[in-house]
């Protein structure tokens, strides 16, 4: 299969990863190869078979709903590129 | 003091023939002059280690230590560790420091190991070479112009430089199995849930484990055994009981069905690594194992079903990369969606991002069913194969990797070509199962990796059986030809 300009487009949108026009047609192409590899499993009779999520088939633990941890907002957010007052500063997003 | 192994060192320091600052000083020393042409090893802390060392000693000193008491380790740079870089091969990670220790990186410091520094990897574990790294590629130490592996590339290359006798790696499709192999060392995924996963940065969730790489069963036995155990802040953890690995290195091979895949010796495998693999299974059938036929029909659906379920995760995953928590973040965004998308695209590296955009258009809308559902679907065929074989045999085994460590460069353009050398490895990972890889063998003065794969939890079965084999043969003590 190969993949379309529109549509590399369309998956680094969703991906949320910039992408010059230059790099829409090698791109396109690469995916295409990888593409085709995994394309080999649509041909495997998978009727009645059960997804497998995980290798750990067991339901996941329940703590006790209690406090286990305590303030630790300036250590967690000492690696964050821009704080101001204990926020994360972004771009301003309503007008 | 460097050829020693972990085991030895271990004797040495309880004895008190040796001090873990003399240790420390010597590998320290070793890492300035070796590592600059090697590229293994990215940050080195030897103030930490100095200190750590210097406590080690006093414990030693006490009576109060244990076997890894003073033992200098490198962990790969996926683990966090606090006061100490770690950037995970990435960019995106080029200056982060974690708030908190990875429970790998706590139970190594309370069970008395010194950090000496943090390994060189593919970027966020992605790859098969250490060409992926942000940081540079890594020398293999048995020849410079050939790859170490990956993603675990620069633990493998140190371990095999004898820049310390242990280091931490992760495998998430052969990431500590393949390097060990291009490495000439012994390496064991664990079972899924064995390790714990809290602060190793994740790249597949269902897939990722870390595991010990060293120069023996017998060091991978110690250092597991450190690392193993139940962590609450997994959600995976397993709580069964751990083993005493060191405990199960014993005993002949008699009465042990190793099971031989006749699709691990097909097409695609190079003529003499078969020839080293089945030399290695001559030797464990000398021991006293009984070589089984057994075919597991699914093997050619496991790299086509890896390379779905893989980057979907890591789709996900790696979606938290916004540049507004931690991480790298774009000069003078316009608004929040230039925010993400340049700081992204300036972040990650081509494979990372190559492997975010499969998994993000494997799982979107539209395409779901027919790759990710599918996926999973085929993942349950290759479980439901081990699952049977298993009814006849304790191992199954088979090469590593289908060729000797390549030549840097010769696959970095061709992302397939490249997926394919985890050929073998990739199913142990998808099932969930522990597999370790011990060198069999030199083709033109490489290194070849036998593979074995056990039953869930089976790990001191595994351990066993390559500890009796290093017991018969010495290929695991064979040493890169340059190292002094």
């Amino acid at each position: 299969m190969t993949l379309k300009p529109g549509e590399v487009k369309t998956i680094a949108h969703l991906a949320r990863i910039g992408l010059e026009e230059s790099e829409v047609e090698p791109l396109a192409k690469e995916l295409s190869t990888v593409l085709d590899l995994v394309a080999k499993l649509a041909a495997i009779d998978t009727s009645h078979v059960e997804p497998m999520a995980h290798p750990a088939n067991t339901e996941l633990r329940l703590r006790d709903d209690v406090v286990t941890e305590s303030d630790q907002r300036d250590v967690l957010q000492a690696p964050a590129p821009a704080i101001e007052d204990g926020y994360f500063l972004v771009p301003r997003v309503i007008e | 003091m460097h050829e020693l192994t972990l085991a030895e060192q271990s004797r040495q320091l309880q004895r008190r023939e040796l001090s873990s600052i003399e240790l420390t000083r010597h590998y320290l020393a070793r890492i300035d002059r070796l590592n600059p042409s090697l590229n293994a090893i990215l940050t080195v802390d030897a103030d930490g280690a100095l200190k750590a060392a210097t406590e080690a000693d006093r414990q030693l000193a006490a009576g109060k230590a244990g076997p890894l008491t003073g033992v200098p380790l490198v962990h790969k740079d996926i683990f966090c560790t606090t006061g100490v870089k770690t950037t995970c091969g990435s960019r995106m990670l080029e200056n982060y420091v974690s708030p908190f220790d990875a429970t790998v990186v706590a139970r190594l410091k309370s069970a008395g190991t010194v950090m000496l520094g943090k390994a060189n990897m593919d970027e966020f574990a992605m790859g098969s070479s250490n060409e992926n790294s942000f940081f540079g590629p890594v020398a293999n130490p048995w020849q410079h112009d050939r790859v170490p592996g990956g993603s675990s590339g620069g633990s493998a290359a140190l371990v095999a430089a004898r820049l310390a006798s242990i280091a931490t790696g992760t495998d998430t499709g052969g990431s500590i199995r393949q390097p060990a192999a291009f490495c000439g060392l012994t390496g064991l995924k664990p079972t899924y849930g064995r390790v714990s996963r809290y602060g190793m940065i994740a790249f597949a969730s269902s897939l990722d484990q870390g595991g010990p790489l060293a120069r023996s069963a017998e060091d991978c036995a110690y250092l597991l055994q450190a690392m193993a155990g139940f962590d609450e802040h997994d959600s995976t953890s397993s709580d069964a009981a751990v083993p005493d690995y060191v405990a199960a290195l014993t005993g002949n091979l008699e009465g042990l069905r190793i099971g031989i895949p006749a699709e691990y010796f097909s097409d695609g495998l190079d003529a003499e690594i078969k020839r080293s693999v089945e030399a290695g299974l001559a030797e464990l059938e000398a021991e006293g194992a009984t070589l089984v036929s057994i075919s597991l029909p699914n093997q050619q659906h496991c790299i086509p079903a890896y390379y779905v379920v893989a980057p979907a995760e890591a789709s996900s995953n790696l979606s938290r990369f916004d540049g507004v928590r931690f991480g790298h973040r774009c000069d003078n965004p316009s608004d929040i969606e230039d925010l993400y998308s340049r700081s992204r695209a300036e972040g990650f590296g081509p494979e990372v991002k190559r492997r975010i955009y499969i998994g993000t258009y494997a799982l979107s809308a539209g395409y779901y069913d027919a790759y990710y559902l599918k996926a999973q679907q085929v993942r349950r065929l290759i479980s439901d194969d081990f699952d049977k074989a298993f009814e006849s045999v304790d191992v199954i085994a088979g090469p590593t990797t289908p060729t000797t460590a390549f030549a840097q460069g010769a696959k970095v353009d061709d992302p397939v070509s490249m997926y394919l050398n985890d050929l073998y490895t990739v199913a142990a990972n998808l099932v969930g199962l522990p597999a370790l890889s011990m060198p069999c063998g030199l083709v033109d003065g490489l290194p070849v990796g036998l593979q074995l794969i056990a039953r869930a939890f089976d790990e001191p079965q595994l351990l066993r059986v390559a500890h009796r084999y290093q017991q018969a043969t010495d290929w695991h003590r064979q040493a890169p030809p340059a190292i002094d």
